[in-house]
């Protein structure tokens, strides 16, 4: 199965090949978080096993679930775009092992070869968009009486 | 299939949702409608109030199971019903899943909301002659947990060994919800199917039914593998008053099952 978002169909092999050198296997327990809103976007992952969920902090209750990441998914797209803060929470809601990057030395990197570059701001765009539009059908509140949002 | 209602009782009223219930109906003497299949829909008859369209949810040798969404009057009058109560029935009615043509395929099944309840019988029949078929992907979605159909028989079918995979997502989480949150089509990503030997079965708001099928035709199926059930004003059911015609197609007599060949042109116009 392929998707356009996940890194093996949105990346050529040559520029993926060199993206993944600068991964790291890491693992983390359910529970952990990854990271939380408002603090530095210094890191970004990819899923390999488990779920990651990504929440929305409100004052006073526990943060809502936005929206759940499996296999091949990027976990984080702030670390890509200025001012490098995340937007949400992160949490692993089981077991995870990912693949851990350094987003400034990716960011070195994207930004010493104009294609590298190139292909992975069409990778993290695609990743944004693909989740814009699933926001957007979510925002209709289709499963309402006549799917209509009314 | 019968253009007078016969007289069903209801023997049974399970509660599923806070607007959702499912009827289990038997006929009330020796008459009986012709046996449905997986897909089809009967016109369910509140007496004094009218008359709708509802998928068969279940079919078992004596009684059907009709899961009704409160939205309307006729629908609240029927979703108040209680043991005892009668209901007029006509039927069956249209095309049928017809799951029987997928032998040998992978199968995927994607329910949106109430339209978990016309792909319960196809799911049970598929399990029912597992062996005719290949891997079998069931993925679910609800608006939030509290909208789950048929929750204990999901939580069952989730570690069922016939299933391939089966997946739920909510679009909004709640306290004690542990399951996916996103839209059904994230679930495809994890579902195990080959494209070229897929029939896939769509069924829920039409927004989700094209984004679905547009995924799937993305990923390799073919527009005439992905059957999808549309809805429509139904009302004399027999392909007279045209109150459910869609383009050329009148859905109570050539649907509500179509091919995603037939139905892409007609869901891509703005107004028909």
């Amino acid at each position: 199965m392929t998707s356009t978002t996940t890194l093996a169909a949105a990346l050529p092999a040559e520029h993926r090949a060199r993206l993944m050198r600068q991964a790291r296997e890491v693992s983390f327990p359910a529970g952990t978080r990854l990271f939380e809103e408002g603090r530095r976007a210094d890191r970004f992952w990819i899923v390999r096993t488990g779920t990651v969920v990504l929440d929305v902090h409100v004052p006073g209750r526990r943060a809502p679930v936005v929206e759940s990441l499996g296999h091949g998914e990027l976990v984080g797209w702030s670390w890509h775009f200025t001012p490098y803060v995340w937007q949400l929470g992160a949490e692993a809601t089981s077991p995870v092992r990912a693949w851990e990057f350094d987003a400034a030395e990716v960011r070195d990197l994207c930004a010493a070869d104009a294609e590298f570059g190139r292909a992975v701001a069409t990778w993290v765009g695609r990743v944004v968009a693909h989740r814009l539009h699933a926001t957007r059908i979510r925002l209709l509140d289709l499963y309402a009486p006549y799917g209509s949002g009314s | 299939m019968t253009d007078v209602p016969l007289p069903y009782r209801v023997i049974r009223v399970n509660r599923e949702t806070a607007d959702t219930v499912t009827l289990v109906l038997a006929p009330t003497g020796p008459a009986t409608l012709a046996p449905f299949a997986p897909g089809q829909f009967a016109m369910v008859y509140a007496f004094g109030v009218g008359e709708i369209p509802v998928s068969v949810s279940r079919i078992d040798r004596h009684a059907l199971r009709h899961t009704i969404r409160s939205v309307g009057a006729v629908s609240a009058a029927l979703c108040a019903l209680r043991p005892g109560s009668r209901v007029g029935l006509r039927g069956p009615f249209g095309t049928g899943w017809e799951l029987g043509r997928a032998a040998g395929q992978d199968l995927l099944v994607v329910a949106g909301g109430i339209g978990l309840a016309p792909l319960r019988p196809l799911v049970l029949d598929a399990l029912a002659a597992r062996h005719r078929y290949g891997r079998l992907n069931l993925l679910v979605g609800a608006r939030s947990p509290g909208d789950l159909l048929y929750a204990q028989q999901l939580r069952f079918w989730t570690a069922h060994r016939g299933l391939r995979h089966c997946a739920v997502t909510v679009d909004r989480s709640a306290d004690g919800w542990w399951g996916h949150v996103g839209l059904v089509t994230t679930l495809l990503n994890h579902a195990e199917f080959a494209p070229d030997s897929t029939t896939a079965y769509l069924c829920g708001p039409e927004v989700m039914i094209r984004a679905t099928a547009r995924d799937l035709v993305h990923r390799g199926l073919s527009a005439q593998h992905i059957r999808v059930s549309l809805e429509r004003n139904m009302r004399c059911a027999t392909g007279h008053c045209g109150h459910c015609q869609l383009g050329g197609v009148l859905l109570c007599r050539d649907g509500p099952v179509i091919g995603w060949d037939r139905a892409d042109p007609l869901l891509s116009v703005r107004e028909l």
